[in-house]
């Protein structure tokens, strides 16, 4: 993930490295350099080869998806009708089916994350947090498809009971999505607090500020860019799953009217939509191209979720390093 | 450390249960619906892959020629209609399976390929549209339907019913059904109408999802092939051609003689004209003990020659 490089790149030890080609201390068995040579170049290689494994996924989703741009005139493309067996190509409603679901998880699962990890880094027993933690681990080791099995047989009637036409909704798909990614969000915020150096809390409470004071004001700032990366994984893992909320948001391809209602109307999202008709499209076909263009929509949402992530903890960063926190 | 122990406890339970969970979920308590292979016989393999309507009776008709002929292995597969027309487009089955014909694109693009596809009806389906058990409405003609479908009419109560929302519910745009329902239904049949689905219609992945998805919401309709539906867990609507004409309940008898308008041929295509171990396996559907399997499983088996 790139904001970890970011993070990393502060602190990072290059100046070490002229002292590494110095003569070697005596004792040292002869092949040592070359050893040293060879793992330093091994290295080197799988850095490098993440980065040309991300240009290969990039070019072959342009090299694939830039036809339906030249093929499907932009008006079109971005109309409210999906319907591709009869050549309407219009991404809205996918995408707003994709920002309807995530967001609804993000408003459920970042507050309730956030205050479990707080629970279980600063407030809890060490007897319950041996007892939580595990149990969350397993929580993350859920397979999606059974999480979605669940959301389809359990949780679309008691949605349905809520008022809601049908189970199948936008909102049925948010909870799933919710569930999915507390667990990611509760133990890298997790982490995140318990990095924050005892001393902080220690100076917090000397100079009289009370539990819930010294939390607010001194440990969540201290652990802020930690917590980002928490909800932006988060956020990460509800955008790019499929299997589970295929089968609880309904695949209406649908625009809902914009109000609280939006959220119980069924919808369909676009990694939905590559999955449900990947299968079907004959290569090199237009609809083809158009599924490999929803790719590279999610690619481009995905990238943005990034970049912004590293933005908000470079800032946090370079607010460190002057001093000010 | 008694933290330490606790956690040990907590874990190795945890892993057992989910041991127990597994080994109890591989069970095998029923033959899996979406893809099972054959047992490999060291003779010829088929491929054949497609309809969702299709797979269950493909299923069957392979289980039965195991018996006809052990040398022959047969591998099916679902996925929906034009899933199995790609595959054969792009060469990869003996025999698609489609609840529709192929359309012309379709055989421009096999044509392309160097493939001419060899059309063969292998079974007789008759469309049922079903809606919940506590559903008072139990007519519609095709008329009503097709405006049910397009969302022009979205209340029950404007075709007889209670006063609530319509629930639409469909197949994937894959699925033959969809496209069966499209053209005869929605378009009543008219290549110039432009009609299509509403927007808020359910897109379903399986015909098992739309029969769940009706037998729970009071308010929805869908349509599943014949073979898929029972009269217990749904309720089963009759349909007319027109509002002067009988209303037409769906039975194997209704589709055989035709009076139920929404029968239709289900289709295996293959590479050319079938040869070999292939033909022999056509022929064995078409004949007495292959449509025995189709009746039996609920479909209208093909007129006698």
């Amino acid at each position: 993930m790139a904001t970890h490089a970011d993070t990393r790149a502060h602190t990072d030890t290059k100046p070490h490295k002229g002292a590494a080609e110095q003569t070697p201390p005596a004792g040292r068995p002869f092949w040592a350099k070359w050893f040293e040579f060879l793992i330093e170049r091994l290295i080197g290689a799988a850095g490098v080869s993440a980065i040309l494994f991300v240009a290969l996924i990039f070019f072959f989703l342009l090299r694939e998806g830039i036809p339906t741009f030249l093929q499907v005139p932009l008006p079109q493309l971005f109309g409210s009708r999906w319907y591709p067996i009869e050549g309407m190509f219009g991404l809205w409603p996918l995408i707003v089916g994709s920002i309807l679901v995530t967001a609804g998880a993000v408003i459920m699962a970042v507050p309730l994350g956030l205050i479990t990890a707080i629970y279980l880094g600063e407030i809890a027993p060490q007897w319950q947090r041996e007892i939580l933690k595990p149990l969350i681990e397993v929580l993350a080791g859920i397979p999606s498809i059974v999480l979605g099995f669940l959301g389809w047989v359990a949780l679309a009637p008691l949605v349905q009971r809520l008022g809601a036409p049908t189970g199948l909704t936008a909102f049925t798909g948010s909870l799933i999505l919710a569930y999915m990614s507390l667990p990611t969000i509760i133990s890298i915020s997790e982490d995140a607090l318990y990095a924050v150096p005892k001393e902080y809390r220690d100076g917090a409470l000397a100079i009289g500020a009370t539990q819930w004071q010294t939390i607010w004001r001194v440990v969540l700032p201290a652990a802020r860019s930690g917590l980002v990366i928490a909800v932006m994984l988060g956020i990460g893992r509800a955008v790019g799953e499929t299997m589970a909320v295929m089968m609880v948001t309904g695949n209406a391809a649908n625009v809902p009217a914009f109000g609280l209602g939006m959220f119980f109307e069924p919808v369909r999202t676009m990694t939905a939509t590559i999955a449900a008709e990947m299968g079907e499209v004959a290569r090199g076909s237009l609809h083809y191209n158009v599924l490999f263009a929803i790719g590279i929509v999610l690619f481009i949402i995905t990238f943005a979720i990034n970049s912004l992530a590293g933005r908000l903890v470079g800032g946090q960063a370079s607010r460190r390093k002057r001093g000010q926190l | 450390m008694p933290g330490y122990t606790i956690r040990l406890i907590l874990s190795a339970g945890c892993l057992i249960g989910m041991t127990w969970l597994g080994l109890t979920a591989c069970t095998p308590a029923q033959p899996a619906a979406e893809t099972t292979a054959i047992p490999l016989g060291d003779q010829r393999a088929i491929q054949n892959k497609g309809s969702d309507t299709l797979v269950n009776l493909a299923l069957a008709w392979a289980e039965a020629y195991q018996q006809v002929n052990p040398n022959v292995s047969i591998a099916v597969t679902g996925g929906g209609s034009g899933t199995g027309i790609a595959a054969l487009i792009n060469g990869t089955v003996d025999i698609a399976n489609s609840s529709r014909r192929m359309s012309e694109e379709e055989i421009a693009a096999a044509r392309a390929n160097g493939i001419e596809p060899y059309e063969i009806p292998v079974a007789i389906d008759a469309l049922a549209v079903i809606v919940n058990r506590q559903n008072p409405v139990s007519e519609l003609t095709i008329d009503q339907l097709s405006d049910i479908f397009t969302g022009r009419i979205t209340n029950w109560s404007e075709v007889g019913g209670n006063d609530a929302p319509i629930v639409l519910v469909s197949r994937e745009t894959n699925s033959g059904t969809h496209t069966y329902f499209l053209e005869q239904v929605i378009r009543k049949g008219d290549k110039n109408n432009p009609d299509i689905f509403a927007p808020q219609t359910l897109l379903m992945p399986s015909s098992v999802g739309i029969t769940s998805e009706v037998r729970r919401n009071p308010n929805a309709i869908g349509y599943d092939g014949l073979g898929y539906v029972s009269a217990e867990e749904e309720k089963l609507i009759a349909v007319a051609r027109d509002s002067r004409s009988p209303y037409i309940y769906p039975s194997v008898a209704t589709g055989a003689d035709g009076s139920y308008p929404l029968s239709r041929y289900l289709y295996m295509y293959t590479a050319g004209e079938p040869t070999g171990v292939i033909a022999d396996y056509i022929n064995w559907i078409r004949g007495p003990d292959g449509q025995a399997i189709v009746a039996r499983l609920g479909f209208v088996p093909l007129p006698s020659p």
